[in-house]
């Protein structure tokens, strides 16, 4: 084996417990990175699901012609934003309200006018789903004299919007505060193990060992652990993925793409925290 | 091969350690540095391992100028060298055979030649028979023959030897030097740093002596003192 790749995994027998401790903090910060992640991916998707049904609203004043109508729908179809346009008459709106609000059909049965308005419903197509978008598609519907009012799931959108930025945005937050923690601790082990070994590092400079040569061990050392420490994290979010789905909301865990970028992320963590500690150390030894 | 100019090593609280130093030592040469300590011996030696870098003048070791070194040719530079101290740092977790294989393993040698290469050293002084004892079960004699098998394998055109026999009884400092004089007789220049006049006295060698980080008397340009020399 290569004495780089054997010195490195000497240093978790060297030190058991300390690697150990690097390796729990790492996973540790990712996985509390990663749960962010998670509800950061999940709202994601919900949002994707609204953004799908979102569809404006237009509800036509009563008394208002058929062929008014049917003109209007060629129109609105017409937009370069617009997939469909479906009319609902105020019938077909009382049989749908019967249909899907079951706890309102007695009530509704009894009604002697239909209060329900007739209405037309627009749906955009899928890259015009979005505030900036709908917003004038909305506007220009209201442009048409028959139309009374009009409504659209804007407020919902940019609600969901904003939690997965802030979910993001905690968790990056969170996840670099421990991020810094396992640097410091990888460092730490680091200088610990440069020190243990600081006779072998005087005798391998003394017979010519060149610097990179004394430190890539120490490298791969951190950078081993922070692997181990992505996996572990990926596993433990894994777990509490597979916990929620079961007892409590169906959720979606990550792809294999992000799940990479987390161990990605842990080995990068460990590379950087025995960077910064083993140049300083290595020249007191 | 060796060649100190003017030299002067000052340290930041320890003062002037060595005063104006200047000698050469040739290829193949066997020379002593004497001198009580703190004359400034392992000072010396410390430049021209590039352990240290000269305040002012000029030292030169296999045509590297120590004091405009880049801090990346150190190694280069004491690959060259073989250097041995009097308390051996041998790696007490590794065999004698690991111990020696070491230098080479570091050194980035190719690997299906290293050990043919440490069992040549290790016959070399004597200890082909011991290659798999740690250094605890050698006797100090021993220890000191690994370290300089150690400081062979590389094949140094220079081997510097700071109080080899300082830690030794007067069998093992006979035997060590012995193997150092074999050593200087297939070449290889040899520096010893020592305060042992007896060791000085048995062998026609260079002298060169230190006294509070100043030459002098160097027995290659001063006039032979025959035993006027001072007591130790």
């Amino acid at each position: 084996m290569n004495l780089t790749v054997r010195e490195a995994l000497l240093a978790f027998r060297r030190a058991p417990l300390l690697s150990a401790l690097s390796v729990t903090t790492i996973a540790f910060s990712l996985f509390v990175l990663s749960l962010f992640g998670l509800v950061a991916v999940n709202l994601q998707n919900a949002l994707r699901r609204v953004a799908e049904r979102v569809e404006i609203v237009a509800y036509v004043l009563p008394g208002t012609p058929a062929e008014t109508i049917t003109l209007a729908l060629k129109d609105i179809e017409a937009f370069p934003e617009v997939a469909a346009a479906t009319f609902v008459s105020e019938d077909e709106a009382l049989t749908r309200a019967k249909t899907e609000l079951v706890e309102f059909r007695d009530v509704l049965r009894e009604l002697e006018h239909n209060p329900l308005p007739a209405s037309i419903e627009v749906k955009l197509k899928p890259a015009f789903r979005d505030a900036e978008h709908v917003n004038p598609v909305a506007d220009r519907l209201r442009g048409f004299g028959f139309v009374d009012d009009v409504r659209f799931g804007r407020d919902w959108v940019e609600k969901l919007d904003r939690l997965r930025q802030l979910a993001a945005a905690v968790g990056i937050v969170v996840g670099a505060a421990f991020a810094g923690v396992a640097i410091i601790i990888i460092g730490t082990t680091i200088r610990m193990a440069v020190l243990q070994r600081s006779r072998e590092i005087a005798i391998m400079r003394l017979v010519g060992a060149t610097d990179g040569f004394v430190r890539r061990p120490f490298l791969l050392q951190g950078a081993m652990k922070g692997l181990l420490g992505g996996l572990v994290a990926v596993g433990l979010s894994y777990g509490a993925y597979a916990l929620i789905d079961r007892v409590l909301i169906q959720v979606s865990f990550f792809t294999h793409e992000q799940s990479l970028v987390i161990v990605g992320f842990g080995t990068l963590i460990g590379l950087m925290g025995s960077l910064l500690s083993v140049g300083r150390h290595l020249r007191r030894v | 091969m060796i060649k100190f100019t003017s030299v002067f090593k000052a340290f930041p609280k320890g003062g002037l350690a060595l005063k104006d130093i200047s000698f050469h030592v040739a290829k193949g040469e066997f020379a002593f540095l004497t001198g009580h300590s703190g004359a400034g011996k392992s000072t010396v030696l410390k430049l021209i391992y590039a352990d240290e870098r000269p305040t002012g003048g000029e030292v030169r070791v296999s045509g590297f100028n120590v004091a405009e070194l880049r801090q990346r040719d150190i190694p280069m530079l004491r690959r060259r060298l073989g250097i041995v101290f009097q308390d051996f740092r041998l790696l007490e977790d590794r065999t004698a055979e690991e111990n020696v294989a070491f230098t080479l393993e570091v050194t980035g040698a190719r690997r299906n030649g290293i050990a043919a290469r440490v069992m040549r050293v290790l016959t070399q002084v004597g200890l082909a028979a011991k290659a798999q004892a740690y250094p605890r079960e050698l006797s100090g004699g021993e220890q000191q023959r690994v370290a300089i098998a150690r400081a062979l394998v590389n094949e140094p055109t220079v081997l510097l030897a700071d109080e080899p026999t300082g830690n030794l009884d007067e069998r093992a400092t006979r035997g060590v030097f012995q193997l150092l004089r074999d050593i200087n007789a297939s070449g290889t220049a040899v520096v010893m740093a020592t305060h042992d006049l007896d060791l000085v006295r048995q062998a026609p060698y260079r002298v060169i002596e230190l006294q509070e980080g100043a030459v002098v008397y160097d027995s290659a340009v001063d006039e032979p003192r025959g035993d006027a020399a001072p007591a130790s």
